[in-house]
Parts: structure tokens; sequence; C-alpha cells
């Protein structure tokens, strides 16, 4: 164990430009919410943002907000206030503390951007229940506490093959959402500005794709857990320039790395796919175990989750309704094993492991026997770690750290090490 | 491993912290247990101390050091660390010596261990956070009865018929013998329905495919849940000797493979 080499954290230096860019989208967004003079939605992760943006919308993700009441530990803090009110500690931890953020006016916002208060004021809600039905039950609470609509999409869940039926409901919803959106936006869709926007959205997923896909190059040098802070203008600044420039930028960074044969990992002798939530309270300290450990994680199905290669500019609504419809999330068993048996091939992996988070079924998927198929039938040592996204309460420091130690000695066994 | 050598293993548990000395014949010549104190430098000592003084030895006449468990790395004068995974199922598989289902019920956690013939990991599975069913759950649940450890085996034998716990939680558990005390049930039934709640704990973790090696200080202590787990198993179900002691047993192993 004294053999290994002592890791030195890797800074990506592009992450300077997205820092500025995402502080410019909260300033943005705070001045839209103050002034009035642009409208505000609310959005849910992998909801209609390109429809939002295309017609002049600010857009705010409450779902990133959950993940930075997570990353800065404010969640455990903030969901007994929501719990207390009636919003379960069992159901969507991202829910119930951005609704203790609201409760207790306490923001990571107002943290990292001095001068704003918090998340801006909604003038419509819309959600796509396609990463739950709590995000529905989630916007309805602020669209009662505003006083503003809440629309969205159903979407369908467990989908084998998409056909062409599932298509037309969801771009039916789409197009039906337009008129109230036009009434709250005060203009007419313009079709030219939407399909731009739907043109810049592809251009990013196309290079959020190719940065997560560098991490197959061995040694990776990319991780799971600088995927999680890098995908930010994948989810919030998809369908605008700054965020195609900067992945731009942080592709190439991440080229000269290759080139130089720099590791995320120094030693890189494992290489692991993480299915599931990131525990956004233990990103560095699980970052950091794994690192001194030599395995990376570099890959997830969770970052991958903002690849929309169906999104067309000339066919806005059918591929927004296709894209939104081929992820991962609301897929069948048997695609999501398929879908794993690709990625561990393609990036080389060792093993696999699969969070169950306590708060997020939908995100869990080791619920219906996918671990023991894995295991068995593609032959890839799996580890199943219990925790939650966002509390903590669920989260066990030391069994966690036991679990991934003896994992890492069964790669190590397995592989003659 | 030379044959006049000693290695040890020490295992800081949860619950109690033991210490195993083998001579390079892979025989016991000291096993000490302590119970684990809030310092786990201080418990590691005490109990290695203990360990050394029995077997009439000096620290540095042991030739090499393994610690497991979750204190493992507060081991100071241990040479290496190994999970208790890894210890667990070196000793099980050093007594059976094939392909094996491991499973130790330990004072916070089970752990179900496959492996190999060749006494490698193919998998391995812990309880989740809750210690419902481990020996953290039985030392609670009997302390509420005034039941001391030691006698629970004694009288779950004595039982004529086995009380079923319908609860997975420890504190819903104490709660729910108060009703079947209220009903009429006798301490021995009752006892006797505590422990199989245990094996139904470790039921519901895995199917039990093959050949059974039960590990750790709650077998060891109560002898008739191998026995009931015997009974609701197809495969044989084997208990190490020195249960309790397994951990650092494999580690001592462990140490001594090393060399």
């Amino acid at each position: 164990m004294s053999d290994r080499p002592k890791q030195t954290f890797k800074k990506i230096h592009a992450s300077g430009r997205m820092k500025e860019i995402m502080e410019a989208h909260f300033r943005e967004l705070d001045e839209a919410a103050r002034t009035k003079k642009q409208k505000v939605a609310w959005c849910t992760s992998v909801g209609p943002a390109e429809l939002l943006k295309g017609m002049g919308f600010q857009v705010f993700f409450p779902e990133n907000h959950g993940a930075m009441l997570g990353a800065t530990r404010m969640a455990t803090d903030l969901i007994p206030l929501a719990n207390a009110i009636g919003y379960s500690p069992d159901i969507c931890s991202y829910l119930t503390s951005d609704i203790g953020s609201y409760l207790k006016g306490e923001s990571p916002i107002s943290r990292a951007y001095p001068g704003i208060d918090g998340p801006p004021r909604p003038d419509v809600l819309v959600f796509n229940t396609n990463q739950c039905r709590d995000v529905q039950d989630w916007f309805n609470f602020y669209g009662r506490e505003f006083n503003v609509p809440v629309i969205g999409i159903q979407t369908h869940r467990g989908v084998g093959e998409i056909t062409r039926a599932h298509v037309d409901s969801i771009s039916a919803q789409l197009k039906a959402m337009v008129p109230k959106l036009e009434e709250i936006a005060g203009t007419k869709l313009d079709m030219d500005a939407f399909k731009r926007v739907v043109g810049l959205s592809r251009q990013c997923t196309d290079l959020w794709k190719e940065v997560l896909e560098i991490a197959s190059h061995k040694p990776s040098p990319l991780t799971f857990f600088d995927g999680t802070i890098q995908m930010g203008p994948a989810v919030i600044l998809r369908g605008e320039e700054r965020a195609v420039d900067y992945y731009r930028l942080l592709l190439a960074e991440l080229k000269q790395r290759v080139e130089a044969g720099v590791a995320a990992v120094d030693g890189e002798k494992f290489r692991i796919y993480w299915e599931g939530m990131p525990i956004w309270g233990k990103l560095r300290d699980l970052s950091t175990q794994f690192a001194d450990l030599q395995a990376c994680v570099l890959a997830s199905t969770y970052c991958s989750s903002w690849v929309f290669p169906a999104l067309d500019p000339d066919a806005p609504f059918d591929s927004m309704a296709r894209a939104y419809l081929e992820l991962f999330i609301v897929r069948d068993e048997d695609y999501k094993e398929a879908y794993f048996a690709r990625q561990i091939s393609r990036y080389g992996i060792d093993g696999m492991i699969f969070h169950d988070a306590k708060t997020c079924p939908n995100n869990s998927n080791n619920r219906y026997g996918m671990v023991e198929r894995i295991s068995e039938g593609h032959d890839l040592p799996t580890l199943v770690l219990h925790g939650d996204l966002n509390d903590l309460r669920c989260y066990s420091e030391e069994q966690a750290r036991t679990n991934i130690e003896a994992y890492i000695e069964q790669l190590a066994e397995k592989k003659g090490l | 491993m030379t044959v006049g050598g000693r290695y040890g293993g020490i295992d800081i548990g949860a619950s109690a912290s033991k210490a195993v000395i083998i001579d390079g014949a892979r025989k016991i010549v000291a096993a000490e247990v302590r119970r684990t104190s809030v310092s786990f430098e201080t418990s590691a000592r005490e109990v290695m101390d203990a360990a050394l003084a029995a077997a009439g030895l000096r620290l540095e006449e042991v030739g090499r050091l393994v610690a497991t468990g979750y204190g493992r790395h507060n081991v100071d004068f241990a040479h290496a660390t190994r999970t208790e995974i890894a210890c667990h199922a070196r000793a099980a598989h050093f007594y059976h010596p094939r392909r094996i289902t491991v499973v130790d019920i330990g004072g916070q956690d089970n752990k179900i261990i496959h492996v190999n013939a060749q006494g490698r990991r193919e998998s391995f599975k812990m309880n989740r956070k809750c210690a419902a069913g481990t020996g953290a759950f039985l030392e609670e649940v009997a302390q509420r009865m005034d039941v001391p450890l030691e006698r629970i085996d004694g009288l779950a034998r004595r039982a004529e018929h086995t009380v079923q716990m319908g609860s997975y939680c420890t504190v819903f558990t104490k709660t729910e013998i108060l009703a079947h005390m209220r009903a009429g049930e006798k301490v021995p039934e009752i006892v006797a329905g505590l422990v199989e709640s245990v094996v139904k704990r470790i039921l519901e973790m895995d199917p039990l495919a093959r050949e059974v090696v039960l590990t750790g200080g709650v077998v060891a202590h109560i002898p008739i849940l191998a026995e009931m787990l015997a009974a609701r198993v197809r495969h044989p179900v084997h208990v190490v000797p020195d249960a309790q002691f397994a951990g650092a047993f494999g580690a001592a192993l462990m140490a001594a493979e090393m060399e």
C-alpha cells in the first residue's frame, strides 16, 4: 500500500472561464427578476429549456440549485424544515433541501455571488416529469407560493423502442405549451430564434459528449468528479453561445492532457463507472479516497444525461421530443443494461459502482436486479453504495469507506495486482 | 513465511477488538479480545499487549502484523491494513478451501462474501446503514429484556415455538416485544424470535446458493443461529473455529503470506 504515488490535485484551467459565465448567468437572472425587463421561467433539468430560451425567457434550474445545496452541505440543515411542513424525508432531497432553503431564506447563490439574494422570482414554472414525479410537486409548491402558472410535460416511462406515437405525444405537449408561454412572455414564438437555440443546444451537447468520451483514454485525463462540476454549462447554459465556447476551451485543454499523457489519477490502476446520482456533499472525500487507491472513477450515466444527439434545429419540436425520450432515465431495464454494456466497453471499465440514493428511486438503478445482471452477465465486479444525493443522514461514512476499500481490494485480486 | 516465525492479526471492530498471533504453521498461539473503547489506538495497544503476554512474546518478535476492522487505520504498529471483508474471506477459505459464501455477522454490520475455489473474492455485500439484524440489534433488544448476551443461546434453545418479529427496526422491535409480552409470550420464545429475525435479515441479503461459512462474534456467542440458518438453506452451513477471531486470524494469515 505504501508504494502508491502521492496524488496531486490537477486543476482544470478552463474552470476559471466556467465560473465567469456561471456568475454572469446568475446575475442576468437576478437582474431580470428585479427589473422585470425579462420574464423568468423555472425549468426542470431536462425540461424544455430550448423552447423557453427561444421565447426570450431567462431560465433558472432548481435542480442545479439543489445540487449547490448538496455540494455546500447546506442541504442537511435545510431538509428538516421542508419535512416539518409535510414534505417527507423519503421524497427527493433536492426538493426538500430547496424548499427548506426557500423557507429559511438561505441560498448558496447569495453566498457565491454577493449582492444576489437567492433564486429569482419566477413568472412561470415549467417541468418535464422525465426526471420523476417529484419535480411536478416541487414546482406546484412554488406555483402556490408565488401564484404563478405551473405547466409541464408528462413523460412516458419504461420506454423500450421509441415509437412515432411516443414522439408525437411529447411533441404535441410541447406545442400545446406555446400559447400559454406566449401569453406570459407577451410575444409570439419566433421560430427562427427557437431553431437557433436548438442548434446551439445541439452543438453544446455534441461538445459535452466529446468531453466525456475523452475519459476513454488510458489513463483518463478526467474523472467523474470533475464531470459533475464541468457539466454546469451543459445543464443551465445549453442553447447559448457561451456554453459552446466554453466546451471548445475545455476540450482543447483535455486534448492537451491526453497528448501529454497527464492522468487525472496518478498511476491509474482501476477504471470505475459510477451509476446513479452524485453524493454531492461527499464529492471531495470520495474523489480523494478513490485517487489514493489509484482508482479513477471516470464515467457515469449521470454526466451523460445531458447528451441529446437527437436535437435538430430543422425539426425543433419533434427533435426535442425525441431527445427527451431517448433519455436513459425514462427507458426500460433492457435498454439500460445494453447501455451499460456499451459504456463498459467504451471506457474499458474494471468495475461499476451503483449509488442507491435513498430519496431518488428513479436514479437508483440497483433496485430491479440490475446489479446481479451486470456482475453475472457481464463478468464485471459491482458494488452498491447506500447514500443519498443531498441528505447525508442517509450516508454512513465508515461503511462507505470500508466498502470502497474492500471493493478495490477485490478488483486488485481479480487483476492479480 | 518461516516455520519459526510469528505473525499477528488485529481486528478493531465496532464492538470488540481482537488480536491473534499465529506461528509459521498457521496455528493460533494466542487470541485475545477486549471491548473496543472510544480510543481505537488504546484498544489496539491493550488487546495486542494481552495477546503478546499470552504468547510470551515482544512486539518486535512478531514478524508481520496486519490490522483490520473499522479501526484498522488507527493501529500505528501494524505493517499493513486490509479490510475486514478480505480478512473474513481469507479465514473462512483457510478452513473451507473451496467455493463458499462467507457470512460474517458482526457488531454493527453483516457481510456476505462470495469466494471462489481459489479463495479469490468474487463479490460482497454489506447491510445498509441500518444495523437491524446485527450484533448491535441483539445486544440492544436483549438489554431491553434484561437478558445478558451470554444467555441468549440457552434461552433460545428452550423455546417451544418462535415468536415472529415483524419489524426491520431495532427501536420498533423493542416496542413489538412489549406487545408480545402483554400477549403472554415467554422470554425463551421471544428470544428465539429475535435470533430468527437475524437469520431472516441474512436471507434477505443473498440467496446463499452455495456452501455457507459463518464467521464473527454473534455466531460465536449464539451457535443456535447457525442451526436456524442451516434449517432454511439447501447447502451445508459451517462455523469457523474461534468465529469471533476470524477477522484477526484472517489478518494474521495475510501477514504470514506477505513474507
